[in-house]
Formats: C-alpha cells, sequence, structure tokens
C-alpha cells in the first residue's frame, strides 16, 4: 500500500532494500550458520550513512528522525533480524547519550557514532534485572574524580562488538528509583571485560555477551545526565528504540509472507500450483492483512513521536506488541506453507520463525509492553 | 589530485536480445544501467580521492537520459559530473568518442588522472580508455587490478596479463583502465543521495567543448556497420540416455573424439 | 543526421516501432527524431516510403592505393609467441591471398632470436623485426610508437592482432595516432568483393553479431579473438625475407616502467588457450564434489573452469571463472558440469565448438545451447565416465 513517502524517505527505502538484496541475503545464512558477527555488511551500512540517521544534525548525523529510521530498519529486517539487530543495537546504546548526555558528551561521541567508527551497546539487564529493572544490583561510587563501577550485565547485544556501552548501575541504593545513574563505559576501560558469545535460538550472528566490571574505574564526567536519573533515561531510551523492534517485525513478517506466496505459486499438488487451493490462499490473506495493519500501526507511531517526541510511551509500546507478535504468527505461517520444506534449512523460513521470537521478547517483552500500554490507560482515563 | 572518471550508460546486457524476425535490437524490458566495470573505476576514484585526497569529476558522453547514471555517480561519492550531450556525437565509433571525451576533459583543465572501465558491456571494444590517453597526451595502463601508490609524479599499480600480472610504475597524469578485480564498488550513501537530487549537472554540447564537427558522430568514424545480425543457432542437440553405464561410454566417446579430433 | 523527409513521411510508425533507442516518434502525423537517436539505421531499414536518410559527408578519401600488404603483430612475451599469432598468420594468408599482396608478420623484442623462422615456417613471407633493450617489457608507449612508426614507413593496408591483453592495450593506440577505424575481438575476417575487409564480431555479450568495415581509412585494422582462427600447418622448408628495422630510441621512451613481472599460470593450462575446458558449477555441492570436474579435466589433458558460484564458494580460485565477470573461452569441448546456465556464465562459453551439458534439472537452460545433454545425476556420472577413461 501507498503510504506517501517523501522523496527522501522513499530513497532511504530504496537504498536499504538495495543493500538488503545484494549484500544481507546472499549473506544471511552463512552468518546464521557460522554465528560470526557480520562486520562488513555493518560497515557497509555505516559508509551508507545509516548510522547517521539516527544521531542529530548538530552533531554530524542527519536528523535522528524515528520515521526515517523505521523506514530504513524494515528493509534491513526483510533481508535479515540478525544483522538488522547488529546494527540497531547502536542506536540503542546511543540513545542514552542522546536523551540524557550532556553537551560534552554528545560531542564526544556522537559525531563518530554517526560515522560508524564507534559501536554502542546498552546494558541494562542483568540476571536478576530483566523486566524488573529495580533488581538491578551494578554498583557505581563516586572515588575522587573516578567512578568505580562493579557488577555483571547479561545478554547484552553487540557486546564484545561495541566501542562504547552505556551502563546503568545503582549509585544511591538507598533511594529506590532515584538511586540508579547511567555511565558510558568504552570497551578499553580498566576492569571492563566481554563473556563469550552466547548460543541463541535466533539472530544468531548479532553478538550477545555478558558485561563484566570488576573495579572498573572511569572518568567523572562519564555519568549520563544527573545522578539518580538512570531509570528515567532508560524508558525514555526505551520508548524511543521500541519503534525500531517493530520495524524488524514488520519487515520480516513481510519477508516471510513474500517468500510463502512466492512458493505458493510454483509448488504444485493435485496437478495446480497450491496458491489456488481456498485453504492457502485464506492463510496468506491473514498474513497480508496482519503485516500491512502492523505497518500501518507502526508508520502511523512513528509519525506521532516525531511530531510529539514527549508523548510516545503508548504508541511506541502499542506498534512493538503488534508488529512483533504479527512477525510471530507470519514467520509460523510461513513455515506451515512451505510445509516440509518449509522445516528445512534449505528454505529461508524456519529461520526467519526462529528470529521472529526475540523480537517478542528483547526491549521489553509483550507483557511488559501491556503494562506500558495500560499504565498509559489508567493516566488517560483519569484525567 | 583531480581525477576524471569516465562512465556510459548501457543497456543491460543479459536483457538484450536481436529479434530474429526484424534483425533490430530488442527494447522491451531492456533496462539502462551503468557500464558495470566503470563502477569499479568510479569506486576506484572515489577511494584515491579519499585516501590521496583530490576532486572526483565524473564524465559521460550519452543521450539526455545518461544524466541518471551521472546522478548515481554522484550518489556513490563522485564531486561533479559532467554530462557530454549532442545530436552531433550521434553514431560515433570509438575513434570518434575518444575525440568528443577528449575535448570535453581538455575544458574541465588539469586532470592528474582519468580512470576508465576496462571496456563497455554493450560494445565491448576496450578501446575508448587508450584512444583517450592517446589523445589526451597520457601514459596509460589497461586492465589494472590493484593500485598500490599514488604519489604526486607516479602511479604504482598492477595490471592484469593473461599469464599473470605486472607490476607497474606510471608517470602522471596518467589514465587507467580497470578490471573488476581492482575494488568492490560501494553503494550510495544517503547523503550522497540527497546531494544528487540538486546536483547541478552541465551538459555540454559540441559547441561547448569547441569540437570540430567533421570529427564527430558517424562523419568522423572510419568503421561503420555494415550488418547486424543473430548469432547462429546451435545445432540439434542430443540427450543421451540409457544406463549411467551407457551414458558414460556415449560420453567418453564424444570426449575422446572432440579432444583429439578437433 | 537522421533527415526526414516529412513530404514522404506517412506517419505509419514503422519506425516508431523498430527504434531499439526509443528515439524516433510519431508526431502530429509526421515522424520527429530525438536526441537519443544514435543513427543505428534501424528506422530506415523498416521505412517503406524512403522518407529516411542518414545525411553523412562523404569523408575526403585518402589514397587507398598507396596502403598495401597485411601485417600480423607477433606477440611475444616471455620466450613465447602467443597462440593467437599463428592463428592470425592462417587467417591472414588467407587475406593476403585474396588482395594478392604479401604477408607480414611485425616482431617487437629485446632479442628475436628463432622466432622470425617461426613465424615464417607458419607462413610470414617478411619478417620486421624490432630488437631494442626498450622492448624487453610491454608498454604501451613504446610497443604503440614502434608499430606505429612502422606502418608510417610500410603503409599496410591491414594489421591484426591477437584480441589479447596485450594486443587490446596497444593496438587502440595505434589506431588513434594513425587516425584510423579498430574492430576489436574479430570472430570472422574476409575480403569482400568490394575489396575491403569485412570484420564480424560479436556485440552484445554475443547476442548478436556485428560486421563493420573501415572503407575510407587506412589501415583496416582488427583485434581477433584467439582460438577462433585456423593455424596453417608448420612448414619450416618455407622461406621468407626477415628485415630488421631500428626505430628512433626518443620513441620507445615509455611513461610507463614495468617493476616486475609475476606469472602466475605458467605451470597451468590457461583455460582461455586450452582445447578442453571441463567446467563445474553450484550442482557439484561441495569441494569434494568439484575435484571430480578437475580429475576429468586431467584426464582429457584440459584446463579447468568454473561459474561464479563455483568461484563464491570457495571450491577453485579466480582465475578459472568463466563468464561475464570471468574469462571468455572459445575451446574445442567444453563440459558443463552442475551448471544450470545463467546467461552471465553462457557469455563467457558459448562459442566452444562442443557442448556437453550434465545437470540433474532437465529444464536447465544450459540443454539449450548444448549439443549434448545429459540429464543426471553428477555423482554417478561424472565417476563412470572417469573410469571409462582411464581404460
Amino acid at each position: 500500500m501507498d503510504h506517501f513517502l517523501s522523496e527522501d524517505q522513499q530513497a532511504i527505502v530504496d537504498l536499504a532494500k538495495q543493500i538488503s538484496r545484494e549484500m544481507i541475503v546472499p549473506k544471511r545464512v552463512y552468518y546464521d550458520e557460522t554465528e560470526e558477527y557480520p562486520l562488513d555488511i555493518v560497515e557497509t551500512l555505516a559508509k551508507s550513512d545509516f548510522f547517521a540517521l539516527f544521531v542529530p544534525e548538530e552533531f554530524g548525523g542527519l536528523g535522528g528522525s524515528c520515521y526515517d529510521l523505521v523506514l530504513a530498519l524494515e528493509q534491513i529486517g526483510h533481508g535479515c533480524v540478525g544483522i538488522a539487530t547488529a546494527y540497531a543495537a547502536s542506536a540503542l546504546g546511543t540513545y542514552p547519550i542522546i536523551v540524557g548526555g550532556s553537551q560534552e558528551l554528545k560531542e564526544k561521541y556522537l559525531p563518530k557514532v554517526a560515522t560508524g567508527e564507534l559501536r554502542a551497546a546498552f546494558g541494562l539487564t542483568e540476571s536478576n534485572a530483566g523486566s524488573d529493572a529495580g533488581g538491578i544490583q551494578t554498583t557505581a561510587v563516586l572515588d575522587g574524580d573516578e567512578w568505580v563501577l562493579n557488577g555483571t550485565k547479561q545478554w547484552i547485544t553487540n557486546g564484545g562488538q561495541a566501542h562504547i556501552y552505556t551502563i546503568i548501575a545503582i549509585t544511591d541504593p538507598h533511594k529506590g528509583a532515584r538511586g540508579a545513574s547511567m555511565f558510558i563505559v568504552e570497551a578499553d576501560d580498566p576492569g571492563f571485560s566481554c563473556g563469550p558469545k552466547e548460543k541463541k535460538m535466533g539472530i544468531r550472528c548479532s553478538a550477545t555477551t555478558e558485561l563484566i566490571m570488576k573495579d572498573c574505574r572511569i572518568p567523572k564526567d562519564r555519568i549520563i545526565g544527573r545522578r539518580g536519573t538512570g531509570f528515567i533515561t532508560v524508558m525514555k531510551t526505551l520508548d524511543k528504540s521500541r519503534p525500531g523492534i517493530a520495524s524488524l517485525g514488520v519487515g520480516l513478517a513481510q519477508a516471510a509472507l513474500d517468500e510463502a506466496a512466492s512458493y505458493a505459486k510454483t509448488r504444485y499438488q493435485f496437478g495446480k500450483p497450491i496458491i489456488s487451493f481456498q485453504a492457502v490462499q485464506h492463510l496468506l490473506a491473514d498474513m497480508a492483512i496482519e503485516t500491512e495493519a502492523a505497518r500501518a500501526l507502526l508508520y502511523v507511531a512513528a509519525r506521532h513521536i516525531d511530531a510529539h517526541p514527549k508523548d510516545m510511551s503508548k504508541g511506541s509500546a502499542m506498534c512493538k506488541v503488534k508488529a512483533t507478535d504479527v512477525a510471530m504468527k507470519v514467520t509460523t505461517d510461513a513455515v506451515q506453507v512451505l510445509a516440509g520444506y518449509g522445516f528445512m534449512r534449505e528454505y529461508p523460513v524456519e529461520k526467519m520463525m526462529r528470529d521472529a521470537k526475540i523480537l517478542q521478547i528483547y526491549e521489553g517483552t509483550n507483557q511488559i509492553q501491556r503494562n506500558v500500554i495500560g499504565q498509559e490507560l489508567n493516566k488517560e482515563y483519569t484525567k | 589530485m583531480n581525477i576524471v572518471v569516465c562512465i556510459k550508460q548501457v543497456p543491460d546486457a543479459k536483457d538484450v536480445r536481436l529479434d530474429p524476425e526484424t534483425n533490430t535490437l530488442s527494447r522491451e524490458g531492456v533496462k539502462s544501467v551503468i557500464n558495470p566495470y566503470d563502477r569499479h573505476a568510479m569506486e576506484e576514484g572515489v577511494r584515491l580521492k579519499e585516501e590521496f585526497g583530490g576532486k572526483v569529476t565524473v564524465v559521460s558522453m550519452g543521450p539526455p537520459q545518461a544524466r541518471a547514471i551521472l546522478e548515481e555517480a554522484i550518489s556513490c561519492g563522485a564531486d561533479d559530473a559532467i554530462l557530454v550531450s549532442d545530436r552531433a556525437f550521434a553514431g560515433a565509433d570509438t575513434l570518434a568518442t575518444t575525440y568528443t571525451l577528449s575535448q570535453a576533459i581538455k575544458k574541465i583543465g588539469a586532470v592528474d588522472l582519468v580512470i576508465c572501465g576496462k571496456q563497455a558491456t554493450d560494445g565491448d571494444t576496450a578501446q575508448v580508455g587508450p584512444g583517450l590517453a592517446v589523445r589526451l597526451d597520457m601514459a596509460y595502463v589497461t586492465c589494472v587490478q590493484q593500485v598500490s601508490t599514488v604519489t604526486d609524479k607516479v602511479v604504482v599499480l598492477e595490471r592484469m596479463m593473461d599469464d599473470g600480472y605486472d607490476e607497474v610504475e606510471v608517470e602522471l597524469p596518467a589514465l587507467l583502465t580497470v578490471v573488476k578485480e581492482v575494488n568492490t564498488p560501494r553503494f550510495p550513501s544517503i547523503r550522497g543521495l540527497r546531494k544528487a537530487r540538486v546536483a547541478d549537472i552541465p551538459s555540454y554540447t559540441a559547441e561547448d567543448i569547441g569540437a570540430d564537427v567533421a570529427m564527430l558522430g558517424l562523419g568522423g568514424s572510419p568503421t561503420q556497420v555494415v550488418k547486424v545480425f543473430p548469432p547462429e543457432p546451435k545445432g540439434d542437440r542430443t540427450i543421451l540416455t540409457g544406463s549411467v553405464d551407457e551414458i558414460a561410454e556415449k560420453l567418453a566417446e564424444i570426449f575422446r573424439e572432440s579432444s583429439i579430433g578437433g | 543526421m537522421l533527415i526526414i523527409d516529412t513530404d514522404a513521411c506517412i506517419g505509419c510508425g514503422l519506425c516508431e516501432d523498430n527504434c531499439p533507442f526509443d528515439a524516433i516518434h510519431v508526431e502530429e502525423g509526421k515522424a520527429v527524431v530525438g536526441d537519443e537517436c544514435t543513427l543505428c539505421g534501424a528506422c530506415i531499414d523498416h521505412c517503406e516510403v524512403d522518407a529516411l536518410t542518414i545525411d553523412k559527408e562523404e569523408v575526403a578519401g585518402i589514397d587507398l592505393d598507396a596502403w598495401s600488404g597485411v601485417w600480423v603483430y607477433a606477440e611475444y612475451r616471455n620466450g613465447r609467441i602467443a597462440p593467437v599469432t599463428h592463428e592470425l598468420l592462417g587467417v591472414g594468408t588467407d587475406l593476403a591471398k585474396k588482395r594478392g599482396v604479401k604477408l607480414a608478420a611485425v616482431l617487437l623484442c629485446e632479442s628475436a632470436g628463432d622466432v622470425p623462422a617461426e613465424l615464417i615456417a607458419s607462413g610470414a613471407d617478411i619478417v620486421y623485426t624490432v630488437e631494442d633493450p626498450a622492448l624487453k617489457d610491454f608498454t604501451d608507449d613504446a610497443y604503440g610508437h614502434a608499430l606505429e612508426d612502422l606502418a608510417l614507413k610500410y603503409k599496410p593496408e591491414i594489421i591484426l592482432a591477437g584480441a589479447t591483453a596485450i594486443g587490446r592495450s596497444f593496438i587502440p593506440m595505434v589506431a588513434t595516432t594513425l587516425g584510423t577505424g579498430l574492430t576489436a575481438d574479430c570472430t570472422s575476417l574476409e575480403i569482400g568483393d568490394d575489396g575491403h575487409l569485412h570484420q564480424t564480431r560479436p556485440a552484445f555479450g554475443g547476442n548478436i553479431m556485428a560486421t563493420i568495415m573501415c572503407p575510407n581509412h587506412r589501415p583496416q585494422m582488427s583485434t581477433v579473438r584467439p582460438m577462433v582462427m585456423q593455424a596453417n600447418e608448420s612448414d619450416a622448408s618455407r622461406t621468407g625475407e626477415v628485415i630488421s628495422e631500428t626505430i628512433a630510441p626518443e620513441r620507445l621512451i615509455s611513461r610507463c616502467r614495468v617493476v616486475k613481472s609475476v606469472y602466475t599460470e605458467s605451470n597451468q593450462v590457461n583455460i582461455t588457450e586450452a582445447d578442453v575446458v571441463v567446467s563445474g558449477g553450484r550442482g557439484l555441492e561441495t569441494a569434494e564434489g568439484f575435484r571430480l570436474v578437475e580429475e576429468l579435466a586431467d584426464l582429457l589433458g584440459g584446463a579447468v573452469g568454473a561459474t561464479r558460484a563455483a568461484v563464491d564458494a570457495d571450491w577453485i580460485g579466480y582465475p578459472h571463472q568463466v563468464g561475464q565477470t570471468g574469462k571468455t573461452v572459445a575451446s574445442k569441448l567444453y563440459v558443463a558440469c552442475g551448471i544450470s546456465g545463467a546467461i552471465q556464465h553462457v557469455i563467457g562459453m558459448k562459442s566452444s565448438e562442443t557442448i556437453v551439458a550434465i545437470n540433474r534439472d532437465e529444464k536447465a537452460t544450459i540443454f539449450d545451447i548444448a549439443d549434448y545433454g545429459v540429464v543426471g545425476d553428477l555423482f554417478e556420472i561424472l565417476p563412470a565416465v572417469i573410469e571409462k577413461l582411464k581404460k
């Protein structure tokens, strides 16, 4: 369907599509099987300005419009959600600096993020703190001119591949929600290290590791915003990043639909292409309806966020839930359309189904998203 | 360093067919693209500029639609683009083409390095690069597979030969034609695409480049195409059938005959 | 310019339908030509009322009779005459006979040794040799100036060279300085009844053949595709004249310097020169599968070729790649194993004499251009053939 994109947006879509088709699709099986980090593709995306897309213009970026990024991520996710995650994780890791960082920190880091020279990662999750961010145990203590960080982050995307890590740690344990702060840790800071790469069900090429901080010392000015604003920065960051995950869901669902429909046209049973059977048609029709609906909600949410940056929680949570649930359903149905072939690793849909699952989990499970939406509704109807 | 890259718009080779009834090129569904070798020439120009400084100007001789490939060149990192377009250029063979291009390049001013693709996939002559170098009085090297060093005086590079390669040092100004091994062309960038959309691409006519009309187009071309025809079709093919052993026996016989007999 | 006689034009639109470049359109009942016109002449051929003409000023022709004789550039590198040289002497013999002139070979090198005798045995009546240390390594300007100076001195009507890396590099320079036409990569050469050289070559990756002439300029120059022309039987009893020439030293100063030459394929058969090429594609499935192709090539004394897919999979190196982004071969026997026949590959091998295709998929397009096809499992058929050939 025509979403009346501007000439510039269409150019971004076309370019992302070209890179996806010519570079990502031919390599996605290799990267899925070897679980290698797709450095060449990430560097290609950087050279083509995709890392500038989420950085504000005054810091060497292209403006940071949510809609532009969503359009790009959809096409990259259409090619491979694992590779797209390796790219998008830098946006997630950079957002805390954009939403909460000082002018000095922004000037120091953002221009290099925009060129791709620096890749970023976001460190929130710990073994006892997932959906409940209140369970964070990593601590940061001010010692003279330095912060000293101790603790371990778990399942951090881009671990070992990023150059800068935005990490939340408890600075004042007794202050509850106001007791956490965010910091920028550089990969070569003393006392900082990454664990081995985790073995995952899907998005296998994206690097997922522990981040280990053992008396990790960083300069005092690496704190993002004021002391005690960590949770607020995290919430703003996730509000901003969730449409990106939704984009991966829409791109993935579309890719699965494309595979299923073209297969159904060429697969003959009972002397006819299986697309001529109503049972298959209905399956495909539902896949198409859901994908278009998810995309429509995503684009509306993205435009809303660009126009109303202070009111993004509900829209961003809604499009994340919808698009990623759709991606799970559509990829599962795509495997069903391809049936036995769909189950074989020779065909791309089983990987799509494996990749879909994480979308419902990371950057806030879809259950947590519904909590966010519920709380927003509660606020709205109190007025 | 002032670098000029020459590019050409060609029909996508895999789409081109001769209509067997009319004996003319069938244009149906034929896309126009940048000559594949020229992508590598563009990339090499931009790469050298990024490494050694300077400016890349892309030049294309062709009909007005060739503007599309010049915009693409800008989106991939070229600084400037010039279209060389005039009805008077039509029907040019390689001799007339090199004259026209050389006149256009002379108008740009002092050029240190000209880079061309090894050949264009429509004509496959590989003659424009060397001819252009002669007209610009430049040293040249064809089939460059790697450019190692560039100084203000020389370029050190590898020239692909049939039996290996030569390491060659060539004095500047020089013209290089490149093969696909020389680099991997980049994709456009978002900034490049924005720049291309508003780029001012001048179009030079025969008059603009101060050309002698007698040396242009069909009139300036010593060669003439007198006939175009489809290649001879293959004779009837034989599909070998039978057991694996029988097929193997027949194949062995064919192999012995055609490899020794011919 | 394309001239449209608007009185004669009836606006039928045949020209529009047949223009390959979408350059001519009927507007208000008359044909109008746009800037896209390349003067290819397709419209003129189709116009039934002779309303179209190409206006070409007649070139003040040079004195064609002043140019006489057929020349072959004898390519000599790394102590070896390029095989195409003998093929050029073969076709050159026919052309010279038809024109009633002598066939000469031009040898540029550091030291000629026995090479002139070999060239005479292959059909040359005269061998012009230039021996100079400056010609030790190939450089375009030194070789180009030498050939240019000789051509201006002796005025041959035809100069042929191999369409090799060297021939295709410096011959265009000579044609440009002589201001004459050059036709690249010819696959057929004939003297027409008009006495001119008719040069036929493939264009658009071999989808079209074009015959090209150079009627008003001399010399007529061609580079000729290797492996297409027939060499003469070498005859050691033939006699001929060897003329040693000297080129002014300043003409042999090159702006290029060859630092070193690396011969990567000296120990193997070069696939572009091989009589037999056995090629493998994706259908071989693995690097081990690909070894079958190598074994068969070895048994047939041939070279190994590959599709881009096989090269990309690292089953074999790039020098073996055949096709649009690889090499073009014209072998006597081409065996395509597990190759589907994508146009990008076919472009590089379809001028081979006998093509044998083995593929599991009977619909594979490779069978369209094959002389012999086998629909079946490579892993059964190849070992069986190898077994038979070993006996």
